[in-house]
């Protein structure tokens, strides 16, 4: 295994804590994130409403992603073979790096300056826009969204709808000064139609395109990509020569698949029961489309999350980003506090898989385990459970260090846990509460600041006092037998 | 590209760590042929019920929906083009000739030139199959439909679809697409559109604004 450090998915600027804190502070981006998923959430709730076979498929969509990922190295040798019978080229890229090395060369072996992009989340993943445009070639987003972002050197904030942070007289502002439009109107209709004729004039001149997958098909050799705009559909066939980059999950047994996720997609990521446009192909085919096309698999960390049994089926993900709309997490803070590619629920889990929980550590952390992610997902990946499962390795980590074993937090959990594996323990440490708490109290009954770490739970809340009696206490008096109860009942007044 | 060869037998040989012994390709299709399917497949309605829907479901998308007679293709073509204002339109090679009113210029895009395609005042073609359902027409690098580039550069689609060419479901589509899942194949259900501006779906921005069905009511020939 390559050892090479790959170029992040994460932004790593800082934890989801203090980004989160940030995006709290901003309440325009706050306002315009709550009004985008609660229009996408309210039609995906419709068109999966009037589905009465959507739990079926949402079981046979997770059926057919496990076994996939169950058998991702036959599936990927199936799919490369039929690729390349058809016409196809496959490349393997271990991590970043090397995607970003074959990207630029095929570019570069085709002399070209600009290449048109449709949106791929891979793509940012590997930071691929920064190693073109480092190496002398400009990179077009094409996707309406994308445009929005990279006019405005803005990150994505959700996966299907990057730009949803954003509203119309930011966008009118960035096109009028980016496009030269001084007199542009701030109504959606002029906005279309401004990015149309900047992009048509480069949609029928550019060469080179490079997009990303929805789904890598085996037993065709296919690729599916799914859209709204039609950019998609001119990045794929008016060019000369497409470069796809695809992550290793992505790939599916049968074409006949497609007719489950072209259900459950569509309608968990847009509320739409059809996304405008779907797209196959496979290789080249003569007089139709490009000349030249090329498959890059990329492994980027992925395939070392198989072997967690537990965790492996973040990689069912078909980046509908349901979750990001029903999370109210996200719904708070938007994408860009979760620093990463990948935002949300899903991120949460997919982005400290990626680089080995050495980054992204907070964004397990980053969810109130509500179980919304869980029930909107089209291929049911259990987000909370995984959540779960994550935070527990976070901890086992940090507790292998010197300094996370000896670190306040771990001391205070630890004594927790001590205490609570015995009752009498247990009763010993409400009576401490019970006097310690005193100077705490303040008078209307509750504590509104605690010492230390525990500081973090009252920087929001206040906490009501501990009682004078605990049920403990009053169980022992009210119901215990007869014989005890003169003792216990000298207890029960003790606070 | 030895280079990219270490990085294939990284990549698999870390798969396979991680996934521990591969089966027999034999289990592997059992697993597969396992996985529970019961989704539905087939709709009960009337072939009437699954055109009206597919009409609906069109008009939602805010395509304009005709009606014509197998006999009378080429005079309905007419009709549309008529309240269309449209003088001239692209055909792709093989699409029937009694489509064709001699009133209008169709002209056969051989060269699938884009630059002479964005000057074109629209498209006709047939399709191989559509989905009421979902209100999708399926196009098909196939005589009659040809090859992507003319539904997707002209601003103008006009798409004949014969009545027993609609399916109810997805599935159903996908059983009659099976056999021809290796040619280019599109998908298209309404004009293109965007929804990334606060939500507010806007049609066309890259692909044909506008979206013309022609629904033929007898089977094709």
């Amino acid at each position: 295994m390559s050892e090479v450090p790959a170029q992040t998915a994460h932004w790593n600027r800082q934890d989801f804590p203090a980004a989160a804190r940030e995006m709290l502070e901003n309440s325009q981006t706050r306002k315009n994130v709550q009004h985008a998923t609660n229009v996408i959430q309210a039609k995906r709730n419709k068109v999966t409403a009037e589905m009465p076979d959507w739990e079926d498929l949402r079981e046979a969509g997770a059926q057919v992603r496990a076994h996939a990922l169950r058998h991702l190295d036959y599936y990927l040798t199936q799919f490369e073979a039929n690729c390349t019978r058809a016409g196809g080229h496959v490349h393997w890229a271990s991590d970043a790096v090397e995607a970003n090395r074959i990207i630029l060369g095929l570019v570069q072996q085709h002399q070209a300056k600009e290449v048109i992009k449709i949106k791929t989340m891979t793509s940012e993943e590997i930071g691929l826009n920064a190693h073109l445009e480092a190496n002398g070639v400009r990179p077009v987003e094409t996707d309406l969204a994308e445009l929005i972002i990279q006019l405005g050197k803005d990150r994505p904030s959700h996966f299907v709808v990057p730009a949803l942070h954003m509203n119309r007289q930011q966008v009118r502002a960035m096109f009028q000064r980016e496009m030269n439009l001084p007199d542009l109107g701030d109504r959606p209709e002029d906005l279309a139609t401004a990015a149309r004729t900047y992009l048509r004039e480069k949609f029928l001149r550019v060469k080179v395109a490079i997009s990303g997958g929805n789904f890598l098909i085996a037993d065709s050799g296919g690729i599916c990509i799914t859209e709204s705009e039609g950019n998609g559909r001119m990045c794929l066939t008016l060019p000369d020569v497409l470069i796809s980059i695809v992550g290793i999950e992505k790939v599916i047994p049968s074409f006949r698949d497609l007719e489950v996720f072209l259900q459950t997609l569509p309608r968990s990521a847009t509320g739409e029961r059809m996304n405008p446009y779907n797209s196959t192909w496979c290789g080249v085919h003569p007089g139709d489309g490009p000349k030249e096309f090329h498959v890059v698999l990329l492994d980027n960390g992925r395939s070392p999350i198989l072997a967690d049994k537990e965790a492996r089926q973040t990689l069912q993900c078909i980046r509908c980003a349901a979750c990001l709309n029903a999370c109210p997490v996200y719904h708070q803070t938007g994408g860009h506090a979760y620093e990463s590619v990948y935002a949300g629920p899903i991120g949460a889990i997919l982005t400290p898989q990626l680089h080995s929980m050495g980054e992204g550590r907070s964004l397990p952390y980053a969810s109130s385990l509500c179980g919304a992610c869980y029930q909107v997902c089209p291929v049911k990946i259990n987000i909370p459970e995984v959540l779960i499962h994550l935070r527990g390795k976070v901890v086992r980590e940090d507790q292998a260090t010197f300094a996370g074993k000896f670190s306040l937090w771990n001391i205070g959990m630890q004594a927790a846990a001590f205490l609570f594996k015995d009752a009498s323990r247990l009763a010993m440490a409400e009576r401490i509460g019970q006097i310690g708490q005193k100077p705490l109290v303040s008078k209307n009954g509750f504590i509104e600041w605690l010492p230390l770490m525990l500081n973090g739970w009252t920087q929001t809340r206040d906490l009501k006092a501990m009682p004078a009696q605990s049920f403990r206490d009053w169980w022992a008096k009210e119901k215990a037998p007869q014989a005890n109860s003169s003792q216990r009942n000298e207890m029960g007044h003790d606070g | 590209m030895a280079d990219s060869s270490n990085h294939r037998a990284a990549i698999l040989g870390s798969i396979r760590r991680s996934l521990g012994a591969s089966e027999s390709l034999s289990a592997i299709a059992q697993e597969y042929a396992a996985i529970a399917r019961t989704y539905t497949r087939s709709s009960m309605s009337s072939a009437i019920a699954v055109v009206e829907l597919f009409e609906d479901r069109l008009r939602e998308y805010d395509a304009g929906v005709y009606h014509s007679s197998a006999g009378s293709v080429a005079d309905a073509i007419a009709e549309v083009l008529t309240a269309r204002s449209k003088k001239s339109l692209v055909i792709p090679a093989g699409l029937p000739a009694d489509w064709l009113s001699k009133d209008f210029a169709f002209g056969e895009a051989d060269a699938f030139d884009a630059y002479r395609l964005d000057k074109a005042e629209g498209l006709l073609c047939g399709c191989t199959v559509a989905i009421a359902e979902t209100g999708t027409i399926v196009l098909q690098n196939a005589p009659g439909q040809g090859p992507r580039i003319l539904s997707l550069v002209p601003d103008y689609h006009l798409c004949v679809v014969f009545a027993d060419q609609i399916v109810a479901t997805v599935p159903e589509a996908f059983d009659r697409l099976k056999a021809t899942s290796d040619l280019p194949t599109t998908f298209i259900s309404g004009p293109s559109a965007t929804a990334d501006i606060e939500m507010t779906r806007i049609k066309g921005v890259h692909g044909p604004r506008f979206l013309d069905v022609l629904v033929v009511e007898e089977a094709k020939a």
